[in-house]
């Protein structure tokens, strides 16, 4: 009666590359995501699209009238077209860690699903690349509803722009895997604030409102090297039309970030389930 | 062997300096229903983990469907169904969309499950709350629930641990039907439990282990007529006193077990043993002759309840 049955499906996975801890069916656990999502609470969506667009009308509106235009990259622009490429990279990033951290934890220490999806034929990695998935959609689906606001008020000068939708799914995507790593490490909710504390300077200082030329060289560099100031000059870049090879640089970071993270969360799903 | 589908040689579990498996050997037969009895904390359900391939062993050899569970995890998990002692249903998802989705994980087509989950719903007698949310299920409709989700890829295997732990009277006997049911269909059954009663009504065959190790092994029948009495007087004296007529009884049975509460007096025929002692001049508070029980057993190997 079955077409295809479930040993046929796992044995024909027989000796390829990573068959121990990888299926080729993160589908399914993105699946579970999409079912759960449709009976979901919206408003977490909603506060994270909300979020960028406040700080767009307050900031880039209100101070952006007292500022005027501002120079980048030897280009005068107004204020708000400054401040929104790296709303856009900020929101991409909230909504991959909220999902990665929060979302995951909970799974991992409370509803115990994962312990489910394990003792099927799946195997870590289709988890982790499942769930990273989830996040990436949530990093799509703010960066989309984003440009649908900021486009139309002219604030992304260049068709370059258009890339800035891809950009903030990779930023997602780095951002999104890193998150689960370290979440798989952490053992209570409380620990899981280091990661907040971490955030809300990152999204302050990153040069989201005004240049990093604003700090001592020293500071300029620390800044430079962390994730948050590597997604805002890739968006910005593009959405100005700013296009030069740095961009690539910036765009290379997040691929590094992706590894590094899919890897240690491979490791440690095989550490926790397969003891 | 041809028809075994789970070798164990020398089968160990370390968790740094704890044993949790102390290097057991036993076989699982195609068909058969396979117990594995023993008190909380005897290594049932670490032995489960590593036949399900979720847990690795540290040393000794293990075979599973002739198949290394190290080597060939993946596959040898598509021939498993998996009831965990604490459920671990999806909580986000109806009880129809936690089937449909555990068949998704395996990679079964929606179109199958599409009807695979209308008989399993039918099986759990789940069918009228296929679409509730997880969380408004009974404990025993929850308990249905998982064992249907572990037969959602028609398993070869279904292993169980502790079924019915926490569940009423009610719900067990309703669960213990639907494992009948299955094992008249051929499914092979490994199940552990510290539920004497639930080892004699489900197992052909089982091993009691204690502390890591296997302490017997056999049908329960035959472990009941090895390590027992055919049948057992229990009598009461009152906390205070039983243990001094503990010595006055200890000629006129086999072999004496006394308990906090009570003391067990093995014999052939309790009704004869009774009668003996009340012409003795002995007068229990209480008395009650039953035959004996893998509980019995397990007092007899390890000295220890299994319930405690």
């Amino acid at each position: 009666m079955i077409t295809s049955t479930a040993v046929a499906i796992a044995e024909a996975r027989r000796g390829k590359l990573g068959e121990r801890v990888y299926s080729g069916r993160s589908r399914a656990i993105f699946e579970r995501g999409y079912i759960a999502f449709k009976s979901a609470t919206w408003m977490v969506i909603v506060s994270g699209f909300v979020e960028p667009v406040l700080y767009l009308f307050a900031f880039g509106y209100g101070l952006g009238k007292l500022i005027g235009n501002i120079d980048s990259g030897g280009v005068s622009i107004p204020y708000a077209a400054y401040i929104a490429p790296a709303l856009l990279a900020t929101s991409a990033m909230n909504g991959a860690i909220y999902d990665s951290t929060m979302n995951i934890f909970f799974k991992l220490n409370h509803d115990r699903i994962y312990h489910g999806m394990l003792a099927t034929s799946l195997g870590p990695l289709d988890v982790a690349l499942g769930e990273i998935g989830l996040a990436l959609l949530r990093g799509f689906l703010y960066a989309l509803s984003f440009m649908a606001i900021v486009v139309p008020l002219g604030l992304i000068p260049s068709v370059w722009g258009i890339l800035a939708i891809p950009a903030a799914v990779l930023i997602a995507f780095g951002f999104a895997s890193v998150g689960m790593a370290l979440t798989t490490y952490m053992k209570s909710f409380q620990q899981l604030e280091i990661i907040n504390i971490f955030m809300l300077p990152m999204f302050l200082f990153s040069g989201s409102f005004y240049p990093l030329s604003v700090f001592p060289s020293w500071l300029q560099f620390i800044i430079k090297v962390l994730p948050l100031s590597q997604a805002i000059h890739l968006v910005r870049g593009l959405t100005l039309g700013q296009i030069n090879t740095a961009l690539l640089g910036h765009a290379m970071y997040f691929l590094i970030m992706i590894a590094i993270g899919l890897f240690f969360t491979t490791k440690r799903l095989n550490a926790l389930f397969m003891k | 062997m041809s028809t075994s589908l789970v070798t164990a040689r020398g089968l160990t579990k370390k968790f740094g300096d704890f044993v949790a498996v102390d290097a057991i050997d036993f076989d699982v037969a195609k068909g058969e229903s396979f117990g594995l009895l023993g008190p909380n904390g005897a290594g049932k359900s670490t032995t489960m983990r590593i036949v399900g391939a979720t847990s690795q062993r540290t040393s000794g050899d293990l075979t599973i469907l002739g198949m290394d569970p190290e080597k060939f995890g993946p596959q040898i998990r598509a021939h498993l169904g998996v009831v965990p002692q604490q459920d671990n249903l999806d909580m986000n998802l109806s009880v129809s969309e936690n089937l449909y989705i555990y068949g998704r994980y395996f990679g079964l087509s929606r179109k199958y499950l599409k009807t695979k989950i209308e008989e399993l719903l039918e099986f759990a007698q789940l069918e009228e709350k296929r679409d509730a949310k997880v969380e408004s299920l009974s404990g025993g409709m929850k308990r249905r629930l998982t064992i249907a989700r572990g037969l959602v890829s028609e398993p070869e295997i279904l292993m169980l641990d502790e079924p019915t732990t926490g569940l009423d009277p009610q719900a067990r006997h309703i669960l213990w039907d639907r494992l009948f049911r299955l094992k008249e269909q051929g499914v092979t059954l490994i199940i552990t439990t510290h539920f004497m009663d639930e080892a004699e009504q489900l197992c052909d065959r089982l091993i009691v282990m204690d502390k890591g190790k296997i302490m017997a092994e056999g049908s329960p029948a035959l472990l009941i007529k090895e390590y027992s009495t055919k049948e057992v007087l229990e009598i009461r004296f009152g906390s205070e006193r039983n243990s001094s007529m503990a010595n006055q009884l200890r000629e006129m049975c086999e072999r004496i077990e006394e308990l906090p509460d009570r003391i067990l007096l093995y014999h052939e025929d309790g009704e004869v043993l009774l009668e003996q002692i009340y012409s003795a001049g002995l007068h229990p508070k209480t008395s009650l002759v039953r035959r004996s029980s893998l509980e019995d057993v397990f007092l007899r190997l390890t000295g220890r309840t299994l319930v405690d």
